[in-house]
């Protein structure tokens, strides 16, 4: 750790009679598992390099419900957002990013139906409008040499036809980016999706992270670059399981970004 | 006694429509057992997809090799069909190719001729979907799901498209005084010779069965789709004109549970209070669907309209790692109910009673439902905007939100997020941790 991050609340701002532009929503994977900590605290960096106002609810920000939808509790996840939204809107908040797709396409298109309308960006997007900004600089990359392939979120892909702002961010890498043979619309799924995250797959002859790490391999990457905390998992444990984790490493795109500028 | 022909003709033919017209109303009322759904918006979004998908084919050739055959038929249908309006003008006032009294020569053999190239091309095509099927055994083909009558379905829709464009070309190669005119008989001049042993008569003979049994054939074939997969011809058109325009991702939220959370989250509301007089009839919604009509009409017309290509199992991340779900057997599965459920109110006077059987477990199993991850990948593969996905998810809500009946570990990880607002037994208050460590 070389700086302290910045990392205001919105209770904090607004006690001191600020506003943030936009409001980092850290998403529960991102608060609470280890890995995807990391994802987070990279995002924070790139936040902090690029000097954007931004906050974070803390303690007040709970689960989007978007799991307990998945799982088929309606009701939960109506509780949740209802709860979400009364904080949200009793903050102003306008425009929302957060590293996590499911908490992404939940927020922007399940919440408005229940009096949650809100610009929600992926990360991904919002590095990206850093950097046509020039808020971001990409300096010489250390990734330069790297073969990268890129993984696409099923939320953030097939689910909001976003399939372009993470390979534009990684593009500026200037390393060699490879396409797996099921890629944007066809990609695979990491199989954490539909709230499998959470419980034993259903008996089969492999696990659905193993058949995509496998193509993730197929295109001989040094590093898989994916989006989304649960697939982090997925893929790291595929890799994992193909005892490659000393040769192949799986990282976010925040991840890529702020480690090659040597944040 | 001239005239027994054309009475002949006409009674086939109103049989023929006839029968398929009561069948389509059955289909209708079947459609409307599922819930009501309002699909009003965006009408030229609506139209430009159903022209797009179901009329221009674009997703068909998202795979180039079944798509490229798939079209050749397509196209072949439509426009051999128009050479089902002379026939249907001959066999009701017996003339004979009345499109040659009415266009220049040079025309008709032009349309005759296309018919003809057309006709060869789509024997062709069929010829190789069957070899596709039934000798290189493609893998989406071969399912579980895919035995015993969807197999021989998909095996004689091929076999009549293959008579009838045998039938027509042997009709125009039979036909002598079409092949002395020698324009439009680009293929049947070669199948012509095949012939030419036979005397005048019998030539005569040959030609009038083969016309007889192309246009009965086709009635037939016309029939048969209410039974078939092959509903899709016609289905495919109001499936993409209904299909989704939200993004993949946004499920419906549930108008009925709003309520009741609205109401507790008001502190005003008074939990005990007395329903008012108009909501104290409605009986409780029931949460998500358990049987076919729990479904919206839309899930319904989705059945009916699967030709079971199998494009979404084969797309699909559960199936293709060895998991008892296919969203084509979700599909098929709602349609097998669907009519279940209708020959059930056939023979019931028009309501259905109770058979002691449902959608869920007696077609489509607890193991398929929670085997999905949701990823969206089966209606991104569909040709047809099919959603198999938004069935599932409604079965979900039903053993959730009815029966409390989802996995232990799932059922853990909700009461997490009940207790302390995250999947994982953290406190609330320490969401931010993160930060210092």
């Amino acid at each position: 750790m070389s700086e302290q991050l910045i990392v205001p609340t919105m209770a904090e701002l607004i006690a001191e009679g600020k506003t943030p532009d936009i409001l980092f929503w850290v998403g529960s994977a991102g608060s609470y598992d280890d890995r995807a900590k990391k994802i987070t605290k990279a995002f924070v960096k790139i936040l902090n390099k690029a000097k954007v106002n931004f906050a974070v609810l803390g303690t007040e920000e709970s689960a989007t419900g978007d799991l307990a939808k998945r799982a088929g509790n309606e009701f939960l996840f109506q509780m949740q957002a209802v709860m979400n939204i009364e904080v949200l809107n009793a903050y102003n908040v306008k425009r929302i990013v957060t590293c996590d797709p499911h908490s992404f396409n939940c927020i922007k298109n399940e919440y408005p139906g229940l009096g949650g309308t809100y610009e929600v960006l992926h990360h991904t997007q919002f590095i990206k409008e850093l950097i046509t900004t020039n808020k971001l600089k990409i300096n010489e990359s250390s990734f330069k040499d790297k073969r990268i392939t890129f993984h696409d979120p099923c939320y953030l892909g097939r689910a909001n036809s976003e399939y372009n702002a993470p390979r534009d961010v990684l593009k500026t890498l200037n390393a060699t980016l490879l396409e797996m043979k099921r890629n944007k619309a066809t990609a695979l799924c990491c199989g954490a999706g539909g709230a499998q995250m959470f419980k034993e797959p259903e008996k089969g002859d492999k696990d659905i992270n193993e058949l995509r790490t496998e193509d993730a391999l197929e295109t001989k990457p040094d590093i898989i670059a994916t989006g989304c905390p649960y697939c982090m998992t997925m893929m790291s444990d595929g890799v994992k399981v193909k005892e490659k984790e000393n040769e192949i490493k799986v990282m976010d795109v925040a991840e890529l970004i702020a480690s090659s500028q040597n944040l | 006694m001239n005239y027994l022909p054309n009475i002949l003709f006409a009674i086939i033919l109103i049989a023929g429509i006839g029968y398929f017209a009561r069948n389509v109303k059955k289909l209708f009322r079947n459609i409307k057992l599922g819930k009501d759904k309002d699909i009003n918006d965006n009408k030229s979004q609506r139209w430009k997809n159903m022209a797009m998908i179901a009329l221009g084919q674009s997703k068909m050739v998202k795979r180039p090799v079944s798509g490229f055959f798939h079209i050749i038929v397509y196209v072949g249908f439509v426009i051999i069909n128009i050479e089902v309006l002379e026939i249907i003008i001959d066999g009701l006032f017996g003339t004979h190719r009345i499109g040659l009294s009415i266009l220049p020569e040079s025309l008709y053999g032009f349309l005759i001729g296309t018919f003809e190239v057309l006709a060869a091309l789509v024997f062709i095509a069929v010829i190789i979907f069957w070899i596709r099927r039934n000798v290189i055994k493609l893998k989406r083909f071969m399912s579980s799901e895919m035995s015993g009558w969807p197999k021989n379905d998909g095996n004689i829709i091929l076999y009549f498209e293959m008579v009838l464009m045998t039938l027509f070309l042997v009709m125009n190669a039979t036909d002598t005084s079409f092949q002395a005119l020698d324009s439009g008989n680009i293929i049947s001049q070669y199948i012509a010779p095949l012939f030419s042993g036979l005397s005048e008569n019998s030539l005569h003979l040959v030609e009038r069965s083969s016309w007889w049994l192309h246009i009965v054939g086709i009635l037939i074939f016309l029939n048969y789709l209410y039974y078939s997969k092959h509903l899709h011809i016609l289905l495919a058109f109001p499936n993409t004109y209904y299909g989704k325009l939200t993004p993949k991702g946004q499920f419906p939220n549930n108008d009925a549970v709003t309520k009741e959370v609205k109401l507790m989250m008001d502190p005003d509301a008074d939990p005990y209070a007395v329903p008012a007089e108009d909501e104290a009839d409605v009986p409780p919604a029931k949460f998500g669907a358990s049987d076919v009509q729990d479904l919206s009409w839309l899930n319904l017309l989705n059945a009916y309209s699967c030709t079971e290509c199998g494009r979404c199992t084969s797309e699909c991340p559960a199936n293709l790692t060895g998991k008892k779900l296919s969203p084509r057997k979700i599909m098929m599965d709602t349609r097998d109910r669907l009519e279940e459920v209708g020959k059930n109110i056939d023979a019931n006077n028009g309501v259905f009673v109770d058979d002691g059987k449902q959608l869920l477990n007696d077609y489509i199993t607890t193991e398929e439902l929670w085997a999905c991850t949701s990823c969206n990948a089966c209606v991104e593969a569909c040709p047809i905007s099919i959603d198999p996905l938004n069935i599932i998810m409604e079965m979900r809500n039903y053993l959730v939100m009815e029966q409390s009946a989802a996995p232990m570990e799932l059922n853990n990880m909700m009461t997490n997020i009940e207790n302390n607002g995250a999947p994982w037994p953290y406190n609330q208050m320490d969401r931010l941790n993160w930060k210092d460590e």
